[in-house]
């Protein structure tokens, strides 16, 4: 089975833009936190199928490894942002993100 | 055999510089060291250094012998600005070294004289402590004559012109808290040293002219330029000796300028004899007769020199008529007799005005110095019978005298030979110079000779008045009566200086013109006057008959104490006007002191304080400064620069304020605004 790697980066734009509307429209912090992470992994599609475009030569696993390095630094992202969002519902009550905001100018 | 090759080789030349130097090292030890060493020390190294100074002149002399046409020694470049060049440096030729053998000769004989007469007058004017500081002057006095006579351009002559002007000013004010009023002294200083700012402005001036015509005030260069251009700049140069002779009036005290030469005589009489009579009053007619070239191409000038000579001579004469104070009367025959020189130069008879110059210089200072010892004579008189009732007692006042032959012999001897030098007999020096002045005269211009030989007659007189009214008759005071004799280091001077006075006329006598053939190699076109036997005989006839009328008045009957003098039965209101010197302080008072006086008070009351201070600066300028520092304050400060900072911050703040919108606190907000941005910043690398 061989699917054609366009396919795969426009798999990868409309999870990437669901993210993004994800992030701009919601206001539950955990559900944007999710977009983010969607938007993170549809990157990572889009890598990997910029991988297999240069085939199987030598230089194709720098993505694999961009791949790897992304999903690590996620991890550690999700670690900060869990901690902020609890941070925010102790002192809020809620895990609405429009209730922070004190930086209004 | 050495000395010879010396002065045959000229080295002597280079000795020139020590003529000023001696007597500046003089006053320099005596500054240092004379109020701790003593009278004797300071009279001995002042007298000393002058003394030196007359040998190396007479060196001067003997190397002209060899080199008649002189050399000039530079000691330094001085002035150099663009084209001006003034070196610093010494002309020895025929007519500087005569100066040179005059001043330091006379001036010698005047230094040892003043060590005993300043020894009486420190006491008698009661400051022993004023002792050392008049032979630092002196001896300034004989430093700054050199450098007028050995000058070789106009400056250095112009500096000492002033050195001299200056040292006549302290010793004429040298007992500045004596004399009328206690100012007196001070107040004679001033006037000599103002009336010869007037001249000395005319040398300036001069001086400017010949700078702007020639280019140099090299006397080599000028005469050069003279020689050349002379007679197509005839205009300049008339505009230049001019005001030479405006400066020479002021200096030699001619007609207008005298007047402050009378007053002069406030200074202690050497200084009269030294300063007043012999040397630094003939400098003017030492400047003319170096300026001979400049005035023989400017006639119209010359013409003027001799008509203003000619008229000083006989003004100054009647007011020698009709004075009492002894040293007056010498005054005014002083100012009379640089009239003679005066006339001489300016009809072109320069040799005849330098002869006088030199004869006169030994005469005049003889006369002066032998008045000195005449009023310390009577002085002594005074103290010897003084009671203690403290009238007043003058003892310069010749009314107050008479009958001192007996009692001063040496010097009523040499009085009467200076008297007899200067009315002009024979043999004595004053004949031959005064003579060859009315024959060159007699020659050149009837009208100035007619004057010149009224002026000797008249001359001729008040000496007779004089001498008959101090050494003959009987005495009129107590003082006179009980006068002494002074000691021989004054009376030793009187009686060199009388030898001159016999002999002096050796140095041009009719026949063999030594003086003329000397002076050939300095001036031009000299010639020499043959004796002219009907002038000669003329002049010796009236000289002959004022003496017979003054002794008719004086001589035949025996003045009493309080008589009136006998010629002012005779003349009347004419004695009166000789008395009181033709009014001339009075008309000068009135016509250039009190508007002068009246211009400064308008000056300084109207126009510095009404106008100047209190109406601009107080009203102008201060109120202009304090409305000004107002509207800075006010105006500028408050509104433009505190505006502009204000308006700053007031700027930023809007800003901030209006921007601070953006800022909504809304994640999503900021979230949008980042993906516009990296959607902005994507296609631009797509599509830019």
């Amino acid at each position: 089975m061989n699917i054609p790697p366009a396919y795969v980066l426009t798999l990868s734009g409309i999870l990437f833009a669901l993210g993004v509307i994800g992030v701009l429209i919601r206001r539950n912090a955990i559900v944007i936190f999710m977009s983010i992470e969607l938007m993170l992994n549809s990157a990572n599609l889009a890598l990997i199928a910029s991988a297999r475009m240069l085939g199987p030569a030598q230089e194709a696993l720098r993505g694999h490894v961009f791949v790897f390095f992304v999903i690590a630094v996620a991890a550690a992202e999700v670690a900060v942002g869990l901690a902020l969002i609890v941070a925010i519902f102790r002192s809020k009550e809620s895990i609405d993100v429009d209730e922070v905001s004190s930086l209004r100018g | 055999m050495i000395l010879l090759e010396v002065v045959q080789g000229g080295g002597l030349f280079s000795y020139a510089p020590l003529i000023i130097a001696l007597p500046i090292l003089g006053l320099i030890i005596n500054i240092i060291f004379g109020r701790r060493l003593g009278e004797r020390f300071v009279g001995l190294v002042a007298s000393g250094a002058v003394a030196l100074a007359f040998v190396i002149a007479i060196l001067q002399f003997l190397a002209l012998q060899a080199f008649p046409e002189g050399a000039t020694i530079p000691i330094a470049e001085w002035i150099s600005i663009g084209q001006l060049s003034v070196p610093w440096s010494i002309k020895v030729d025929t007519l500087s070294t005569t100066m040179m053998l005059m001043v330091t000769g006379v001036s010698t004989l005047i230094h040892i004289y003043a060590i005993g007469y300043m020894h009486e007058d420190v006491r008698f004017q009661g400051d022993p402590g004023r002792y050392a500081r008049f032979f630092i002057f002196f001896n300034l006095f004989v430093a700054a004559m050199m450098v007028l006579v050995s000058a070789d351009n106009y400056l250095m002559m112009f500096v000492g012109w002033e050195g001299v002007g200056l040292c006549s000013y302290l010793l004429i004010g040298f007992w500045y808290e004596k004399g009328e009023a206690g100012i007196g002294n001070a107040v004679a200083g001033k006037k000599a040293f103002v009336t010869n700012r007037i001249g000395d402005f005319g040398f300036l001036i001069a001086m400017f002219l010949i700078f702007g015509a020639v280019g140099s005030l090299q006397f080599d260069q000028v005469f050069h330029w003279v020689h050349e251009y002379g007679l197509a700049n005839v205009g300049v140069l008339t505009a230049a000796t001019l005001f030479l002779l405006l400066g020479a009036t002021g200096k030699s005290a001619q007609l207008p300028l005298f007047v402050w030469l009378p007053d002069a005589m406030a200074g202690p009489t050497p200084v009269s004899a030294l300063i007043h009579a012999a040397t630094m009053v003939t400098a003017g007619i030492y400047m003319i007769a170096r300026s001979a070239p400049l005035f023989e191409v400017a006639q119209s000038t010359a013409n003027l020199v001799a008509w203003i000579g000619a008229a000083t001579a006989l003004f100054a004469a009647t007011i020698a008529v009709g004075q009492f104070d002894i040293k007056r009367v010498l005054a005014y025959s002083t100012i009379s007799q640089l009239g003679f020189m005066m006339a001489a130069v300016g009809i072109g008879a320069y040799v005849a005005g330098i002869f006088h110059l030199v004869t006169h210089a030994f005469f005049k200072a003889l006369l002066f110095l032998s008045s000195g010892s005449v009023i310390q004579g009577v002085e002594h008189g005074h103290h010897h019978i003084e009671h203690g009732d403290g009238e007043p007692f003058d003892p310069q006042d010749m009314r107050n005298m008479g009958g001192l032959r007996s009692r001063m012999k040496v010097t009523s001897w040499v009085y009467l030979i200076g008297a007899l030098a200067l009315a002009g007999l024979p043999p004595l020096a004053g004949f031959f110079s005064k003579d060859e002045i009315l024959a060159d005269a007699n020659m050149e211009n009837m009208a100035v000779y007619i004057m010149l030989a009224i002026a000797a007659f008249l001359t001729a007189f008040y000496m007779g008045r004089q001498i008959l009214m101090v050494f003959f008759g009987k005495a009129r005071s107590e003082a006179a009566a009980h006068a002494v004799e002074n000691p021989p280091v004054m009376t030793i001077p009187l009686i060199a200086l009388a030898g001159l006075a016999i002999v002096g006329g050796a140095l041009n006598i009719p026949g063999i013109h030594t003086l003329t053939d000397w002076l050939e190699h300095t001036i031009a076109h000299v010639h020499a006057t043959e004796f002219n036997w009907l002038v000669a005989g003329l002049s010796v006839l009236f000289a002959l008959i004022a003496i017979g009328f003054s002794w008719l008045l004086y001589g035949r009957k025996t003045m009493e104490e309080g008589d009136p003098d006998p010629l002012r039965r005779i003349l009347g209101p004419i004695f009166v006007g000789m008395e009181n010197s033709w009014w001339i302080d009075e008309l000068y008072d009135f016509l250039f002191i009190r508007p002068y006086i009246a211009i400064s008070w308008f000056f300084a009351d109207v126009v510095d304080w009404r106008f100047w201070h209190d109406w601009f600066h107080d009203s102008v300028l201060g109120s202009a400064y304090r409305n000004g520092s107002r509207w800075l304050a006010w105006v500028f400060d408050l509104r433009v620069i505190d505006g502009f900072a204000n308006g700053l911050g007031n700027a930023t703040k809007g800003a901030a304020q209006r921007l601070s919108v953006l800022q909504t606190g809304y994640v999503r907000n900021y979230a949008l605004a980042v993906l516009v941005g990296g959607l902005l910043v994507l296609s631009y690398f797509i599509f830019g």
